[in-house]
């Protein structure tokens, strides 16, 4: 029997979108042994043309995560309605284990429901299905919520395809350049500008409850750190010491803001307390130490110093003290970023004049070389860890690359005109 | 002549060696300032620049109540027999220490802002693309410390000075490879009201 369950979804709120330019996805490296799942065309039962391809969608997303395999659509066997259980036999004889169906049926005005259901052709069974109120405005942010339900069942993991991706772009040449800080869904699509200057932005960090991000803009001559609202805009400026102020990090609780201020002296990390703004200094040194990531318990810090000569990665605690060096593979070793139960450590790997990205099991020790290009940075785990998105470099212009958290699956994404760097992969939607 | 700001000890040779040199160039400092035309007094009180066109006319350096015209400012600046018409110093890969070749120049713009105190400089300290932004930040402001401290050495007072650093972010020049990133690392020597 068919079970259907219900949620309610913020997507009836509605946000203001912009349309521009999508990031356009290649998936550059795909991998072997993937679970082959046929997305069956959702039916569109509304009049004219149905307002979104969801099954497209769907299937992008579970190719790009690399664990799944999709079956195209011309070879799909059959195409069961709505109401129909999959034919088992004849998609197991075709080597496909699961089938998604579904329906999208027009409600009031401008909403919509979509029902999907996923099945275990192999089993016999119907495994998830769920009824997703939606606006027509927000029918891509159903189908990643349906990405993320089926992401989860078959694998056991919490999906990232309902999240998005903070990026600053970079248009026009010499002098006219100009600076965006936008913030895009995972898959690229629907970019928004949130800041926009003629000045450098850098360095854009979620905070925990995604609502708010934390970034250095020059756009009074000099790095300063500043703090704005992902969806109302309001801006607050947060630190404008002498000297540096920059590479913010929030605090797992979100009342803290580490960063790095040099106050006319070296630049060492810090922390704000956000509610009175009082600051802690945590590292003391002549080196420059930046760049500080929190660990998923707050108690400690890690960040990148070069008090031994090269940069390399330290870990400190919250309440000072000697700073612990982790890195030791290579000459240069920065720009870190912790997957999100704090076991692994990707950074910025400098070693034989190039720079990838690399990442350190922090219980076994194991170091390895994720990427391939020659100037990598800015490494960013997906809220899942499954995944770390990146800046790279290609036809001499920055575009973001993602690669899977094991090394297997990369993907670039590129932006029509210009230049896309810094990216920042938001928290999990709350 | 010491500086005050605390330097890791592997500096301290080198800051002893840029010193000798200073104490060198101070002697062409002076030297060329006593026959630049540019330092000179407005005799004339005409707002114009006097010196060698005008023979006889006493050509002393400005003293440090001396108001410096931005025409004068502009022509010291841009005298190409004057060490002072270098306003950029360039680094080596991932350091912050000064060249050789560059401790005459920042000498001889260390002299010229103590013997003209209302001179206001901004140091922009630039890196190149490789390496994470946000440690470029810092070296940026590491290579800026560095000749504002020679600057110091020469008596250029700490007010008369304001160092930015911009890291990777404002490249001079377009590219990814030696050449490029050679003229990416470098020190902007800003003076203010004085445009390049």
């Amino acid at each position: 029997m068919i079970q259907i369950r219900h949620i309610l979804l913020l997507l009836l709120l509605g946000l203001p979108l912009t349309v521009q330019a999508a990031l356009e996805i290649r998936i550059t490296q795909g991998v072997e042994g993937a679970m082959p799942i046929a997305v069956v065309p959702f039916t569109w039962t509304g009049a004219d043309q149905a307002p979104a391809d969801l099954a497209a969608i769907i299937d992008a997303n579970l190719h790009r995560s690399g664990r799944f395999a999709p079956v195209d659509r011309q070879a799909m066997p059959q195409r069961p309605a709505p109401d129909e259980t999959p034919d088992a036999a004849l998609w197991r004889d075709r080597g496909t284990n699961y089938v998604v169906i579904g329906r999208l049926q027009p409600d009031s005005g401008d909403r919509l429901n979509v029902q999907f259901q996923l099945f275990d052709v192999a089993g016999n069974r119907q495994l998830t299905g769920y009824t997703i109120p939606v606006e027509r405005a927000h029918l891509r942010r159903a189908a990643h919520m349906i990405s993320d339900i089926i992401y989860e069942r078959l694998t056991g993991e919490r999906g990232a395809f309902d999240t998005r991706v903070a990026y600053v772009s970079v248009t026009g040449p010499g002098e006219q350049r100009r600076f965006a800080l936008q913030v895009a869904d995972a898959d690229g699509h629907n970019p928004r500008t949130i800041f926009r200057s003629p000045h450098p932005i850098l360095s854009p960090a979620w905070s925990p409850d995604g609502q708010r991000i934390a970034y250095v803009s020059f756009e009074n001559g000099r790095s300063e750190v500043f703090v704005q609202n992902v969806d109302g805009g309001e801006r607050t400026r947060l630190a404008a010491f002498e000297g540096i102020n920059s590479a913010p990090a929030w605090s797992p609780d979100g009342q803290r803001l580490a960063l790095t201020l040099s106050r006319g002296g070296a630049p060492d990390v810090h922390i704000m307390n956000l509610a009175d703004r009082t600051i802690t200094q945590i590292t003391r040194s002549r080196s420059i130490d930046t760049e500080a990531v929190w660990m998923p318990d707050g108690r400690s810090l890690i960040f990148t110093s070069d008090r031994a000569g090269q940069p390399q990665l330290y870990e400190v605690s919250v309440t000072g003290g000697q700073p612990r060096r982790l890195t030791f593979e290579g000459r240069y070793n920065g720009g870190a970023s912790l997957s999100p139960d704090g076991r692994r450590l990707a950074m910025v790997h400098g070693a034989d004049g190039r720079f990838r990205i690399a990442l350190l099991d922090r219980q076994t020790r194991l170091f390895q070389v994720l990427t391939e290009g020659r100037a990598d940075e800015s490494p960013s785990f997906a809220p899942n860890g499954s995944m770390i998105i990146y800046a790279t470099a290609e036809g001499g212009r920055g575009i973001l690359a993602a690669v899977s958290a094991d090394g297997r699956v990369h993907q670039r994404l590129v932006l029509q005109e210009g230049e896309v760097r810094e990216p920042a992969w938001s928290p999990f939607r709350q | 002549m010491r500086s005050p700001y605390a330097v890791p000890p592997v500096s301290l040779l080198l800051l002893l060696i840029i010193s000798m040199f200073i104490l060198g160039a101070c002697a062409s400092v002076d030297k060329t300032a006593s026959t630049d035309p540019v330092l000179v007094e407005d005799t004339y009180g005409d707002g114009r620049m006097h010196g060698d066109r005008y023979p006889g006319v006493e050509t002393t350096p400005l003293g440090r109540d001396g108001q410096l015209s931005p025409e004068a400012l502009a022509s010291a600046l841009s005298d190409p027999a004057s060490p002072l018409s270098r306003q950029v110093i360039y680094f080596d890969f991932d350091r912050d220490d000064v060249r050789a070749e560059f401790v005459d120049v920042i000498a001889a713009h260390g002299a010229f802002l103590a013997r003209n105190s209302q001179l206001r400089l901004r140091l922009e300290g630039h890196t190149d693309e490789r390496g994470t932004r946000e440690y470029n930040l810092g070296l940026g402001e590491r290579r800026a410390q560095s000749v504002r401290r020679m600057l110091m050495l020469q008596g250029a007072s700490s007010s008369q000075i304001q160092v930015i650093s911009y890291g990777e972010e404002m490249p001079a020049v377009q590219g990814s490879n030696e050449q490029a990133w050679q003229k990416n690392r470098r020190v902007e020597l800003i003076y203010e009201g004085h445009l390049r």
